[in-house]
Formats: structure tokens, sequence, C-alpha cells
């Protein structure tokens, strides 16, 4: 029977579970201490038996889902000929699934020897066995769990209590899922980078001054060997980074200066929001913007002043990623600059200070702090950014850090690795992952610099 | 004496002062300026994103359709009069159209003519043609005027993109094509019309046959897994960490986990739903189901973050008197404060759906980068999402693409503008509230 089909008799279950268990404390009510002497509603009956029914045999549809296609394997590979068993890894891998896609009717017998075919069948009758038996269980639990549950029924049962505590471990379930994806990404990377640091020394890696991670097929290809220098990559990332920046700190702080100390109420509110357009813009059109209109136009602009420019320049990348992080930096000044006491402001100008000059030597030294904390955040989600450098930043690794020439950034070289092929064991896309944890790590470490400058500059004027 | 001195000493202060006021102000005028400016220049930046794509855009809405006489001979097409459907369906119309191409110019000769002339009409006109006779069987044996689609490249030209003055190696619409086209725009037979098929077809390898139908099935379908997972789990997370969790070492951390998992790059996620969902449970790969997974993980956060402010902000009255009249703790959340916590975080799952409808990084990672042509049925189906659909035009080297990009990027913010119009909308009403 098809997983679903099990499922949708599952909840079928519950429902019954729950109409038995109603009725079943009702009647209890009615037969003794009538219906004031239930501790709870007759529906939180109804929920615990709906509940019983319902979770165990839940959690046996999914164990059985996780294991199925793992069982099935060592129970076929188990009975295939010695010869087969004793192939390598990969290409029993590639022996079984020719078997599987057999079974399911995907190629024809002729391309399968006589045990292939024979495993083919005995493949057919077990998955057959194991989802008849699959249906039958998970239904036996569900019966006895629902069974159990109305044994239990009693007025003094304190059902509603025993069906809040279980929701409540639900909660803590969904909100544990945070940690459990920071966990999840941070052993997926590990795991993998791990395996790139068996084949590629950890110091090449770090203090290589060359990336070029095409490797060869063969042994006696003549072909570079690959070499994962991450210096190249970094330089890269940090020089489009640092553009965008340029951009974006100035424009956003003196926006947000703006906005805060001179702009009227009105203008405020007009413009906040056409400004935060610019944060909503998917980053794939910024891509689109950089690399068909940007570029050339950077490109002109700089030949008829005599520069050669690079088609790909890092320049028109990190003006584009600047623009995208304007609204960013703007709103997090805001509050930052809000956030400084009016006391201060007043007395600055009641000394007779100008706007400005309360400003500049009054506000903004109060609120450096928070504002370096914003800007920390900042270059943490240009160093992340990935779609821009994809469409509009190069390819090859230049270790420079001219502006006008093509660099690459680390996430760029994360997409071109993991696209397309996708052979799991080389060097070369186990490169990406190792990659992807040293991105992992630098913004994990900006964020947390920049949230604990923030939170010591907020309890400083709390 | 000493009063002279003073008196004095104030006459040049007040001078000092005076002249340095002047300075002061003129400074004071330049500040204001340079946040003018900077304003100014966001306004000017957005301006320009905007117009472009609009300018570069608008053209792919429209489609130019040329008008040839084609005999529908039925030797010529391989069927007889009388034949049903299915040998209609296999007929050869483009036999058909090239003959009647070489017919209304009788001048064209060799090849390399012969091929540029063919190039006026797009490959798919076959495909027109076919449904039109299957349609109208009468029309086998005819000569009739029909109204055929325009090659991208005919079509470029007609909406005035491909300039004369260029040299013609540079140019992908040749001198004896303009030619062509501009006699029979002369004689009234060529005609602009709503492009509907870049909102019926999935993607092609032609520009005028390629459309976005396959890439908004395939967000909706992401989008549809993001939403059921992202939407109860993170409301349940924001009810447990605002009306249940301890102050404990526990909840600390999940507290921080979130806080950074916001700012995670979202190409992290990326690799995450390669090594766990794709390598360790093997989901299948191009799947909206794989991609709602990743896409639900990266706005899990917003929304757990907007919920909780949500939560929060309802008046502890309410929880007390309902915790008065003998509810249960859980009953309080989810008969009282939920429902009046729910403007809020609706705006806050919008805004997170938003995000999540123009993200493309981790779908990368994921394979949803493929060709896709078909309409994908379900959330198991290889699919693209309208951003990658962007991404994979935008590095098409034909012209046609680059218009086909930008109005697909005009459809996606027009998406993004009624999500965020909503989230307005409710927060505005909440606020009333």
């Amino acid at each position: 029977m098809q997983t679903t089909t099990v499922f949708l008799v599952l909840l079928a279950l519950s429902a019954v579970g729950f109409a038995l268990g109603r009725r079943r404390s009702q009647q209890l009510a009615a037969a003794g201490p009538g219906m004031r002497g239930l501790h709870s509603l007759p529906k939180h009956y109804g929920y615990m038996a709906a509940l019983w029914a319902g979770l165990p045999a839940l959690f046996l549809l999914v164990l059985w889902m996780a294991f199925e296609s793992r069982v099935l394997h060592d129970l076929i590979v188990a009975e295939l000929p010695q010869q087969v068993q004793v192939l390598p890894d990969s290409e029993l891998g590639l022996y079984y699934n020719q078997i599987v896609s057999h079974a399911g009717g995907g190629s024809s017998a002729a391309q399968l020897d006589e045990a292939q075919q024979l495993a083919a069948q005995r493949y057919q009758g077990l998955v057959h066995t194991s989802s008849l038996l699959k249906a039958a269980m998970v239904a036996l639990v569900a019966v006895i769990g629902g069974l159990l549950a109305l044994q239990r029924i009693a007025p003094a049962l304190r059902a509603r209590n025993h069906v809040e505590n279980i929701f409540k471990w639900g909660l803590f379930a969904c909100s544990f899922i945070a940690v459990l994806t920071t966990l999840g990404i941070v052993l997926s990377v590990l795991f993998e980078a791990m395996r790139f640091f068996q084949s590629i020394p950890l110091t090449d890696f770090l203090f290589g001054l060359q990336w070029s991670p095409q490797m060869a097929i063969r042994a006696d290809q003549v072909a570079a060997s690959g070499s994962f220098g991450f210096v190249p990559l970094l330089v890269g990332t940090l020089l489009i980074s640092a553009v965008a920046m340029l951009i974006a700190v100035p424009m956003g702080l003196m926006s947000a200066i703006y906005l805060s100390e001179y702009a009227s109420r009105r203008f405020r509110a007009i413009t906040k929001p056409v400004l935060e357009v610019l944060a909503g813009v998917p980053t794939v059109v910024y891509g689109f913007f950089a690399a068909l209109t940007v570029a050339p136009f950077i490109r002109q602009l700089g030949e008829s002043i005599g520069l050669s420019v690079a088609s790909e320049s890092a320049l028109a990348a990190g003006i584009v990623m600047g623009i995208m992080i304007i609204p960013f930096v703007m709103s997090l000044s805001d509050d930052i600059i809000n956030a400084v006491p009016d006391s201060m402001r007043e007395a600055s100008l009641g000394m007779g200070a100008t706007m400005s000059e309360t400003i500049r030597k009054v506000l903004l030294p109060a609120a450096l702090p928070g504002i370096v904390g914003g800007i920390l955040l900042a270059v943490s989600r240009a160093i992340g950014e990935t779609m821009i450098v994809v469409m509009a930043a190069g390819l090859s690794a230049k270790l420079t850090i001219n502006p006008l020439e093509a660099v690459t950034t680390i996430t760029v070289q994360i997409v071109t690795l993991l696209v397309g092929d996708q052979e799991f064991d080389s060097p070369k896309t186990l490169a990406a992952f190792a990659l992807g944890l040293v991105l992992f790590f630098v913004t994990l470490l900006l964020n947390v610099a920049a949230l604990y400058v923030v939170r010591k500059y907020r309890e400083q004027y709390e | 004496m000493n009063s002279t001195n003073s008196r004095q000493d104030n006459h040049d202060t007040t001078a000092i002062i005076q002249a340095s006021l002047k300075k002061r102000y003129a400074r004071e005028k330049r500040f204001q300026w340079y946040g003018r400016i900077a304003v100014l220049m966001g306004f000017v930046f957005l301006f320009i994103l905007l117009a472009d794509i609009v300018i570069k855009g608008s053209p792919a809405f429209t489609q130019h359709y040329i008008q040839i006489p084609v005999h529908l001979e039925a030797e010529q097409l391989g069927v007889d009069p009388g034949s049903g459907s299915e040998a209609l369906y296999s007929a050869d119309y483009q036999g058909a159209i090239k003959s009647s191409l070489r017919d209304l110019f009788p001048d064209v000769s060799g090849r390399k003519q012969k091929r540029l002339l063919y190039k006026l009409i797009s490959a798919g006109a076959e495909y027109d043609l076919r449904d039109m006779v299957i349609a109208n069987p009468e029309l086998i044996g005819t000569r009739t005027d029909l109204w055929l689609r325009a090659h991208s490249e005919a079509g470029s030209y007609l909406k005035g993109q491909a300039l004369a003055d260029t040299p013609e190696s540079e140019r992908r619409v040749k001198d004896l094509q303009i030619g062509w086209l501009d006699s029979l725009r002369e004689q009234g037979r060529t005609q602009t019309r709503f492009n509907t098929t870049f909102f019926t077809q999935g993607d092609s390898r032609e520009p005028e046959l390629a459309g976005i139908k396959a890439a908004l099935y395939g967000s909706f379908f992401t989008l549809l897994v993001t939403f059921f997972l992202a939407f109860p789990i993170g409301v349940f997370a924001a009810i447990y960490l605002e009306e249940f969790a301890p102050r404990n070492r526990l909840t600390d951390v999940i507290e921080i986990n979130i806080n950074n998992l916001a700012a995670v790059p979202s190409i992290v996620f990326g690799l995450l739903g390669l090594a766990v969902f794709i390598n360790f449970f093997e989901l299948p790969r191009s799947a909206p189901l794989v991609g709602g997974i990743v896409l639900s993980l990266m706005t899990l956060p917003t929304i757990i973050i907007t919920s909780r402010a949500a939560i929060q902000s309802v008046s502890p009255s309410i929880r007390e008197a309902a915790l008065g009249v003998g509810a249960s703790k859980l009953q309080t959340v989810f008969h009282h404060v939920l429902p009046v916590a729910m403007p809020g975080i609706l705006t806050g799952s919008i805004i997170g759906m938003a995000q999540a409808l123009g993200e493309s990084a981790p779908l990368l990672m994921i394979g949803m980068v493929a060709f896709i042509m078909d309409v994908p049925g379900g959330v198991t189906d290889p699919a693209t999402v309208l951003p990658v659909q962007i991404f994979l035009w935008a590095d098409s080297p034909e012209r046609g693409f680059t218009e086909k990009t930008s109005a697909a990027i005009m459809v996606l913010m027009g998406f993004l503008i009624v999500m965020n119009a909503l989230a307005i909308y409710l927060r505005k009403r909440f606020e009333l509230k």
C-alpha cells in the first residue's frame, strides 16, 4: 500500500479514536457522577484517545520509511552471488540500482544478467511484503494505542493536563528545529570539508595563492592537478565587499541622519518605505542589473577615459551590491541614532552648536559602537551574497586588489563547483563544502561580534 | 583699565564668533545637502533599476506575426484529405511553410539565402499550423493567408530594436532579411499581438516560444511546501518561546540559534539541503519538495521573530482574564492570545514568503536549475522557480532572452509588490486595533 494511503488510514483511525474517547467519557459521566464529575471536557478525552492512537503509529511509519530502503538493500545484496558481493562499493551500487530500476519497470531485461533479474523479482516481492507489513503494523499499533487510551478513561483521569503536556512537547519540538538546523548545517559542512582536507592539506587550502579546481580525471592526464589555495577567493570577496561598503555605508548613514534629524515627519513617512523597496528587490534582479546594465556602462566609461575595464569587473558587482545594502545600513543606523538620549542632543544644541556639529561631535561618537555593529552585519551580508556575484563577477581566481579587474568570490566558487556535475567524491565538489564551512564561520563570527557590540551599546543608554 | 580690556576682549570674541558663524552655517548647509544627496541617490538608483527593467522587458509582452499565403497541399503534407487527426499530427508542416515562403519571395536562390528566409518564421510556427489544421481540416488543399509567429530576431527588427546602422556582421538580422521584412510590412503582412505564449508555455530554446508558466507553477509548489512547513512550525516555536519556555540554558541556546540562523547566508542552506536532504535522505533532486523544505528552514527565523513580537504585544489583561475564568495555559494561548496576535503573525509570514519567493541561491544547490519545458504536476516533479528561470535566461546569449528576462522580473516584482502590500494592509489594520 502507498504511504499516503497508510497515512490517511492512520488519520481515520485517530478520528475514530477521538469519537470513541469522547463518547466513552460522556457515557461514564452519565452512568456515574454526571458531567460535573468529569475532570476534563469530553473532547479532551477524545483528543487523548486520538493522540494515543496516532502518535506511536506515526512514529513507527516514519521509522519504517527511513530504514526500508536500507534493509531492502542489505537483504538483496546478501543473496547476490559471491563475486558480485566483493565488488567495490561504487560498482555494487550501480549493480544494485539496475536491479531496482528494473524492478520498478524502468529498464528492459536485456541489459541485466540472470542474477540481477532474479534479484529484481525478489526485490519486487520484498517491496510488496514490506508495504503490506507496514500497513498492518501501523494499523495494529494505532488500534492498540487507541484501546489502551480508551481503557484508561475514567471521570477522575486528568485528560486535559495529559493532552496539554503532549502539546507542549510538540511546541518545544518546533522550536528545537532551529537548533537541529544549525546542527545540520555544521555537521554536513564539517563532515564533507573533513573529507576534502583528507586529500588536500589544510595549510595548502588556507595559505595557497592559486585556485584552479580543475582536477585531472585520469591519473595519466597532463592537466593541472588542481590547486585549492583559498587566498585569491578571500581577496576577491573582500574586494567586492569593500566596494559595496564604500557605497552603502556613507549613503545609508547619511540617509539615516537626514531622515531622522532633518526631514519632516511627512517626508520621512514617504521616503523610508520607498528606499526600503531596494531591500525587497530579489538579488537575482540585482544580478541581472549588474551584469547587463552597470557592467557595460562602467566598461564604456572606463574606455572613454582610456582605462581598460574587465567586462566582469569587481567594481560593477560591488556597486550594485552596495545599492542593495543601502536600506539595510540605513534602518540599522536609524534605530541606533534614535536610541541616543534626547538630553544629549538638547545639551549640545543649548550650548549653541549647530545641528550638524551636534550630529558630528555628539550623536555620532555616542552612536559609534552601534553603527560599527551595524556595519559588521552589513559586511556579513555582503560576503554571503551570492546571486549578484554569480551573475556579474568573474570565474577565474585572480589575486588582485584592482577593482577594474575581474575577481571571483567564495560564493561564486561554491555555485560553480556544485551546479552541473554531481560526482560527490571528487575534491572538486568537496571543496565547495570547505568553502561553505569558511563562509559559515566567517559570517557567524561577524554576526556574533556585531550582536555583542550592539548589545553592549544598548546597555550603555538603558 | 581692566573693564575696558575685557570690553575690548568681548568685542573681539563677538567679532570672531560673527566671523566663524558664517563658516559654521555654511558647513551646516553643506551637511544638510550631503543628507539630501544621499536620499536622492537612493531614489535615483531605484528609479534607474525599475526603469531599466521596464524598458527592457515591455517588448516581451508583444509578439509579431507575419502573414503568409500558405498552400496546404495534401501531397506535400504527406496526408490524404480524409485522414484522421493522428496522420495530421505528424504531417510535414515545416515543408509547407518553407515552400510558401519561397513562393512569396520567388527571387531567393541558394542555400544560404533560403536559410535566412526560413529564419523569418519561428520554429514553433509549424506547431501553430498543425493545431490550426487539426482544428479545421478543410484547410487542406487550399491556399489561405495565415498569420504565423515571427522568429525572435525578425521580431526584434520589427519592434525597432535591431538598428540598420550597425554593421551587418554585428547584427543578427541580416540586410536581406531586413529587405524582406520591410516589404512584408509595406504589404501589411506584419502584425503585433499580445504575447500569450509567455504565460502559457514552459521554457524553450527559442526566445519567442519561451514562457514562464512552468516556472510559475514551480514557484507555486515550492511556496506551498514552504508555507505548510514554515508557518505552523514558526508559529508553534514562537508560542513556545514566548509563553512556555522556562528561563534556562536550553532556551538560551534555542534563542541564540534562531538569531544566528537569521543571518546565515542563504547559500549555506543550499549546502545543507544538498548534503542532508538529497544525499542522505535521498529525496528527489530538482523537486519543489526539497526546495520548499530548504526555503522553509531559511524563512523560519523571520517567521519566529515576527510572531514572537506579535504575541508579545498582546495585552496581558487578555491572558489574565482567560486564566481567571479557569482556562488552562494552552487554552489561553490558542483561544485568546493567538487570534489577537494573528494579523501580526500573518504580516511576518507574508514577508517571509516574499523572501522565499525571491530567493534563488539555495535552489541552485539542490538542482532546481534544470531546463524545464513541462509544467510540474506536483511537489516531486522536476521544476524550476521564477527567480532561477530569470537567472537561466539572463545567461542566454540571444537578444530575445534579455527582454524575456526583464519581463519575468516584472512578473516576479508584481507578485512581490502584491504580497508586501497585503502585509502592509494587515499591519495597518493591526495598528488600528
